[in-house]
């Protein structure tokens, strides 16, 4: 428990129903911080989107999330979430088909 | 110019670049609905593998956004495990090269072992066990060879292991390492790596350790030699304003070889679709005011030309898929943690109404 905890905190400032808070996601990147972003962006309830990297020497993202009707922008990150899982399953799924369909050139290679 | 849509294309022009932010988020354009779903990215999505080799893979990545392909491309460089040297016991070093220099070449080595049968140890106090460590000796003395014709100068000749090599580390199973790894033993995935030089009397005895890690701690760990990707070039004719039938070849010549073919009787330029890829963008038709107004040059915003190297022991094919593993771990870290939060809240609000 303490150890998740350490992984996502809301940070000082946010609305009390999460409608509007910033995030401080940690051992994280760009590479999901703009993944992310790309998925909340593409909600069409959240209102305002994006991410930093405070400071390159602390592996830290900060993600904000603002959104309409008083929504909890916690859900939408949750939504996301499982969106970017989809894109990877349905990415794998493709190029495995693809490898498997054998439609490409080969050749070697001297190392 | 007609054929060019900034919603599709990144616009190249003599000394700028034009639309390169994708647009496709809802409330963007009215009357459009960029929400997410996943049926019609499915739809839209192709991947398709160009080319396979022993040692790279080219494929195209389409329908996806540069966050996406970013997100692949900066996995595979420093989030994919791989196994490596990273301790070094030095006993006898006797030879020119510095313990530490030695010790840094020994980390570079790509190792030929599934990092699937190790777990990553804890840097800082982790004991090393047989589960997170393997083991490598390297003892290594140059001779005088006896029998040497006396009018040899080439060392390997004159001596005996005048050169270290990568095949000199031997391989020393800890614990239950010598059953599971019985299948595929570990070593140098290439054998000839000169690690050091030794001349008559020089020595090198060490044990060392290696162990799994990823690129982002150290590049040694990197799996790929390269992992890259450029967006796909697409030459956009004006079909209001021609290229001159006298000017065809010298059109064709401001291009990268075989993307626009000239019809041998009317002299009629056309883009070769299959060949536009290799268009190498050097915008040599924008310096010839002959050509001004005959051609746009873009790129098309998601797709995406990937080229990864494999350098190690993933064949270039098993990358994405590694990849995308870690992606989904990483999701699935990040989702529990989420989840906590969200109960987290709901037990202080409810915490709170209990209190009022």
């Amino acid at each position: 428990m303490t150890e998740l905890a350490q992984k996502i905190k809301i940070m000082k400032g946010a609305a009390p129903d999460l409608s509007a808070a910033t995030y401080q996601i940690f051992d994280e990147s760009h590479t999901m911080g703009n993944a992310l972003r790309w998925l909340l962006m593409k909600n069409p309830k959240v209102e305002f989107c994006g991410y930093s990297v405070p400071h390159p020497s602390e592996n830290l993202i900060q993600l904000r999330i603002q959104m309409y009707d008083r929504l909890s922008s916690l859900d939408a990150l949750l939504e996301a979430l499982s969106h970017l899982d989809d894109v990877c399953s349905s990415i794998e799924d493709k190029y495995r088909a693809s490898l498997a369909g054998g439609q490409y050139e080969r050749w070697q290679e001297n190392s | 110019m007609v054929g060019f849509d900034p919603k599709r294309h990144v616009g190249v022009h003599p000394e700028r670049v034009s639309n390169i932010s994708s647009t496709d988020f809802p409330g963007h354009d009215p009357g459009q609905d960029n929400a997410w779903n996943l049926a019609k990215f499915q739809q839209r999505l192709i991947v398709r593998v160009e080319r396979l080799s022993n040692r790279s893979i080219d494929f195209d990545l389409v329908g996806v956004d540069a966050s996406i392909a970013n997100a692949f491309r900066r996995i595979l460089i420093a989030e994919v495990p791989t196994v490596c040297i990273e301790r070094v016991y030095i006993w006898c070093n006797t030879s020119v090269i510095a313990d530490e220099v030695l010790a840094h070449r020994l980390g570079l080595i790509p190792l030929d072992v599934d990092p699937a049968f190790l777990d990553a140890k804890d840097s800082q106090n982790g004991q090393a066990t047989d589960r997170n460590t393997l083991v490598f000796r390297l003892k290594v003395a140059c001779e005088r060879r006896k029998n040497a014709p006396r009018d040899a100068t080439d060392p390997n000749v004159l001596f005996t292991h005048s050169e270290v090599l990568s095949s000199q580390l031997e391989w020393v199973p800890q614990g239950e390492q010598a059953s599971a790894m019985a299948a595929n033993l570990p070593a140098s995935t290439n054998p000839n790596i000169v690690l050091a030089k030794l001349r008559p009397g020089q020595e090198i005895d060490m044990e060392v350790h290696a162990v799994k890690g990823v690129g982002k701690d150290h590049a040694k760990f990197s799996p790929v030699a390269t992992a890259s990707y450029r967006l796909l070039p697409e030459i956009i004719l004006n079909p209001a304003k021609p290229v001159p039938p006298d000017l065809a070849e010298k059109f064709q010549k401001c291009f990268s070889p075989s993307v626009i073919r000239v019809h041998p009787q009317t002299k009629k330029v056309s883009v070769d679709k299959k060949s536009a890829r290799f268009e190498s963008m050097s915008r040599e038709v924008y310096r010839h005011p002959e050509f001004e107004g005959c051609v746009q040059l873009a790129r098309v915003r998601d797709h995406f030309l990937f080229c990864i190297e494999s350098e190690g022991f993933y064949p270039p094919e098993r990358l994405l898929p590694e990849a995308v593993q870690v992606m989904r771990t990483k999701i699935a870290t990040l989702r529990r943690a989420a989840e906590a939060l969200l109960n987290d809240t709901n037990a202080n609000e409810d915490a709170e109404m209990a209190e009022t």
